[in-house]
């Protein structure tokens, strides 16, 4: 692995610890969003749209109130007006105004003295629809003459002329498009579709909330954010953020998809009609599917000019993308500077519409944008390689961005390792493995920007000389650990001497959720600077017994050491002793640290994987995987793999098994499990990994954010190498088997 | 509607509960006896997270009504370790095989009922057996070789 | 003066400019005097945008000093799952 070879110097930062809240999941005690109760508690349950879109004629809630055991009721009727932008949006997706939207539109929602008894009382609830025509699919729904889904949606950038259910538009570039191309040998233009998919976290969406007449309120809830959830809650309801405390629980997965509110304010505006009493609020699988964030379904054209060496002249796309019915959900902000990142292009043009359509509010999921994107610009990269008889490794090289690239989005590279992932996919052994009859391999490299964002975080010293850290930034895979790593590495103490926790709100300033890849890059680097603090003040109380210079002293090895000769000689002062006498040297020793972060550091991967595709059935099976990204520095290499892995396999389920089905009625035809299939244990290979650390200069331990880069290039390389495998060139995904048998009969002939 | 008394041994103790007859055996667990450490990710038996061992059969709790559990031996998630954890529970944390942890005490439910059927499982019995578990954060790679790892410390070979 | 460099389909909210010389030793400042060249551009930069200084990301910090000769690429408001 390449992390052997460096010589860091690091004591922790490297190692393989177990992770702090191991134990608490493998004994069942961790406690995830439907693990907490509370005395006195009820149990809600939503009403919900069965139809695509309709208008609400009337709701009848008197059967249900009058069953009993039922304590309230909420409809939209109950929330307050006047809300405007996404506000309005997250409040009209939390319960339906006078239209529903999307099949699994909240409508109403109820809370009796057991989830049973909500559910029958759920049944009791009469809705009266006017059924609307609908449109459910991207292209359809901007084609002329498609049904009107809302008025007025067109925000300042779309041009005139377009169907009135376009959203936004963007547009940028650089160089003479034209010049690019007709320099070219060849030039190629296709059209690639994939459909939506979910973010399939397994742990459904889960909240108790309690709100009082007095508009207090509390939550527990399973989130990336509990910031993020009090402001949209406190925006929603209309009351005061300091007035709703929210704890985050253990959360089941995310994937980006609990980075916003779905049944939240319902549970707290049922609490407040209840008399205050707690209200406990779990989504159905079912739920999940139909009324939470799946990712936007695209429809991408692509233009290429290349040279017969590879060399590429020229790029232009154009990507129409649908986030359901609500403007903003779509990610083409993400998807265009994504599409052509790993690329070094003297001319190039984007150009995407966000258009709505009767489907689930679109929530972000892992590198939001840009496994679409890649899906296109990979795709049609190895279909030019594999018409010039080129090798796609070699052309990734000879076009990929390097270190000073001018990016296609506009800013200058500084420091990325694109190159080396490239370098260290060609001289792995799976490159080289001999393919047998109906298998075929398929490359391609993937990007993500990475984020900071705010954050807030704080450390205090114990008086054993331990330290504690708050953080605000739900842990989903080790977070705790890499921060607790480099906290010890910092302090020069045990990993063990260093609890991360997750806070509440009332414990920290406003934090991001855990997105965009930023919870061990930006909460990391502000647990850094409040150890930081904390040693500088170590240091100063140190100082003072000896009767010295504060900057006379240094700190090493977790104690405080005279700086040098000049300082005196005093024997060092460890933080155990320092932290045992505290209270008679000034008070407790602590540090925090606000910022909003910045110096990310893109994280670049590339992937190459083995496919064999039985002619008889067009079912493809991965044989090897083999996913190379650039990390900056592996702070816990095991999370690291993890999420390259994890990463991998929800780009495969994409690609081969996962879709949005929707039937002719606008209805979704597959919100189980068994009919969306994840990928399953029996599915898979090993996924194979190669580390690469190009440190990032933005960070103190030379972090990249490495959770979202993993789930882009597996799209077209799966494709591409189920078109080694049979000839057939398939550009719209997922690559089932039937789809697959039709392409492989098609190119036939 | 009348509710059902039900008398059940958990984790080896004795164990009596109420149940709606509609009720679940995985919410009579969760909600009846406390054992929260058994998931809900479906309900409709296709993820696996509810999994337990009743009279030695793995069975998704989902599927199965609280009633039906009468007279039978229930063994949860709560119930694995001794005083020191199964040799599957530590393996998990030594190994990385989990993330977000959700999937993790259903997997661990049914890895046991694997090797104690099958002490020395290949890669792919074991990835078969495990189909019925959903998880979405691993990939499953290091969850098959925290289970291969396990199975050879319980054989005494590692 | 520093220069702003718009996206295409900002253009038109600036008279078809790619580039507009705006006086700011901050990105805020820079903001600020490019809407109040352009009001047409209100609405973008409302929704938040991210900005390249001389090749640089400056993700969300208004504060970020910015040059004299600087060069200045305005981007979508980058964030991620």
């Amino acid at each position: 692995m390449a992390k052997d070879e460096l010589k860091s110097g690091y004591k922790l930062i490297g190692t393989r610890p177990n992770r702090p809240d191991g134990l608490d999941k493998v004994t069942g005690r961790a406690r995830y969003g439907a693990d907490f109760s509370l005395p006195g508690m009820l149990h809600a349950a939503v009403v919900r749209s069965p139809h695509a879109h309709a208008r609400i004629k009337n709701i009848d809630v008197s059967k249900a109130l009058a069953l009993d055991g039922v304590k309230a009721v909420v409809t939209r009727a109950d929330l307050p007006t006047g809300l405007s932008g996404e506000d309005l949006n997250l409040q009209d997706n939390t319960l339906a105004g006078d239209r529903v939207l999307y099949d699994g539109h909240a409508v109403a929602a109820v809370a009796a003295t057991s989830a049973l008894l909500a559910k029958d009382a759920a049944r009791l609830i009469a809705v009266e629809y006017e059924i609307l025509p609908h449109v459910t699919d991207v292209d359809a729904a901007m084609a002329p003459g498609a049904p009107v889904i809302r008025e007025g949606v067109a925000d300042y950038s779309v041009p005139e002329g377009m169907h009135p259910n376009v959203a936004r538009y963007m547009a940028f570039g650089h160089g003479d498009l034209e010049a690019g191309l007709a320099a070219a040998d060849i030039v190629r233009e296709h059209t690639y579709k994939t459909e939506a998919t979910h973010q399939g976290y397994i742990e459904p969406h889960a909240c108790v909330g309690q709100m009082g007449e007095d508009g207090r309120g509390e939550m527990w809830v399973c989130t990336q954010g509990h910031w993020y959830i009090r402001r949209m809650c406190a925006a929603v309801l209309g009351i005061e953020a300091a007035n709703l405390r929210v704890t985050p629980s253990e959360i089941g997965g995310g994937f980006g998809g609990k980075t916003t509110i779905f049944i939240e304010p319902l549970a707290l505006a049922l609490s407040k009609k209840a008399g205050g009493r707690p209200v406990k609020l779990v989504m159905t699988r079912s739920e999940v599917l139909r009324a939470t964030g799946p990712t936007a379904s695209a429809s991408m054209d692509v233009k290429l000019g290349m040279k017969r060496d590879g060399t590429i002249t020229a790029g232009q796309v154009f990507f129409r993308m649908q986030g359901g019915a609500f403007v903003g959900m779509s990610p083409i902000g993400e998807a265009l500077p994504c599409a052509f990142a790993c690329y070094d292009i003297p001319a190039l043009k984007h150009e995407a519409v966000e258009v709505i359509a009767n489907r689930p509010k679109a929530a972000a999921y892992r590198a939001p944008g840009s496994p679409m994107a890649a899906f296109a610009v990979e795709s049609l990269v190895d279909e030019m390689c594999r018409e010039l008889g080129l090798d796609p490794i070699e052309v990734r090289l000879k076009n990929g961005a390097k270190n000073g690239s001018r990016s296609s989005y506009g800013p200058d590279y500084t420091v990325i390792g694109l190159q080396e992932t490239l370098e260290a996919a060609k001289a792995h052994p799976n490159y080289k493995v001999p393919l047998g009859p109906n298998q075929g391999r398929g490359v391609a490299s993937g990007f993500w920007f990475n984020h900071g964002g705010e954050t807030s975080v704080s450390l205090a010293v114990g008086e054993d000389g331990t330290a504690t850290v708050s953080i605000g930034t739900p842990d989903i895979g080790g977070s705790r650990a890499s921060i607790g790593l480099m906290v010890a590495e910092f302090l020069g103490i045990p990993y063990e001497n260093v609890r991360v926790s997750v806070v509440e709100t009332g414990a920290l300033g406003v934090n991001e959720p855990t997105h965009g890849s930023r919870a061990t890059f930006a909460s990391g680097k502000a647990a850094v600077e409040a150890a930081r603090q904390a040693v500088a003040e170590m240091c100063r109380r140190a100082a003072a017994d000896w009767g010295i210079d504060p900057d006379a002293v240094e700190w090493k090895d977790g104690a405080a050491h005279p700086a040098g000769p000049n300082a005196g000689k005093f024997p060092p002062m460890s933080i155990g002793e320092i932290g045992a006498k505290m209270g008679s040297t000034g008070g407790p020793i602590s540090g925090h640290h606000e910022v909003t972060a910045e110096g990310v550091g893109a994280s670049f991967g590339t992937h190459v994987v083995d496919v064999e595709v039985d002619p008889e059935t067009g079912r493809t099976t991965v044989l090897r995987y083999l996913v190379v990204q650039d990390a900056g520095t592996a702070i816990h290499p095991a999370y690291v793999e993890g999420q390259y892995q994890g990463g991998a396999v929800q780009g495969i389920g994409w690609a081969l098994n996962e879709e949005y089905v929707y039937g002719a009625d606008g209805r979704l035809q597959n919100p189980v499990f068994l009919d969306y299939r994840v990928p399953v244990a029996s599915d898979l290979p090993m996924i194979d990994t190669v580390i690469v650390e190009v440190p990032n200069p933005g960070h103190p331990y030379g972090v990249r954010g490495v959770g979202e880069t993993g789930i882009t290039p597996p799209l077209p390389a799966i494709a591409a190498a189920v078109a080694g495998a049979t000839g057939a060139r398939i550009r719209s995904l997922p690559l089932s088997p039937p789809k697959v048998l039709a392409a492989i009969k098609a190119a036939k002939g | 509607m009348t509710k059902i008394h039900v008398t059940t041994t958990v984790n080896g103790d004795p164990a009596e509960f109420l149940a709606d007859p509609r009720e679940t055996l995985l919410d009579a667990l969760r909600d009846q006896l406390g054992l929260t450490g058994t998931k809900e990710g479906c309900g409709t038996g296709d993820c696996g997270a509810c999994s337990v061992i009743v009279d030695g059969v793995l069975v998704c709790s989902c599927l199965m009504l609280a009633a039906e559990a009468e007279g039978k031996t229930v063994e949860t998630i709560e119930g694995m370790a001794g005083e020191e954890l199964h040799p599957l529970q530590r393996q998990f944390i030594e190994h990385a095989a989990l993330q977000c942890g959700f999937c993790t005490p259903g997997i661990l439910v049914a890895a046991k009922a694997l090797l104690e059927r099958n002490p020395d499982p290949t890669d792919t019995e074991i990835r078969y057996w495990l189909a019925g578990n959903l998880c979405r954060c691993t990939g499953y790679d290091k969850i098959i070789r925290a289970v291969q790892d396990a199975a050879a410390e319980m054989r005494g070979a590692a | 003066m520093a220069k702003v460099h718009l996206w295409s389909s900002l253009r038109r909210f600036a008279d078809g400019q790619e580039v507009v010389e705006v006086e700011a030793a901050t990105v805020g400042q820079a903001l600020d005097a490019l809407v109040k060249a352009h009001p047409g551009l209100e609405p973008a930069v409302k929704a938040g945008v991210s900005v390249a200084v001389d090749g640089e990301v400056i993700a969300n910090n208004r504060a970020a000093a910015v040059a004299p000769d600087s060069e200045v690429y305005l981007l979508q408001r980058l964030k991620g799952g």
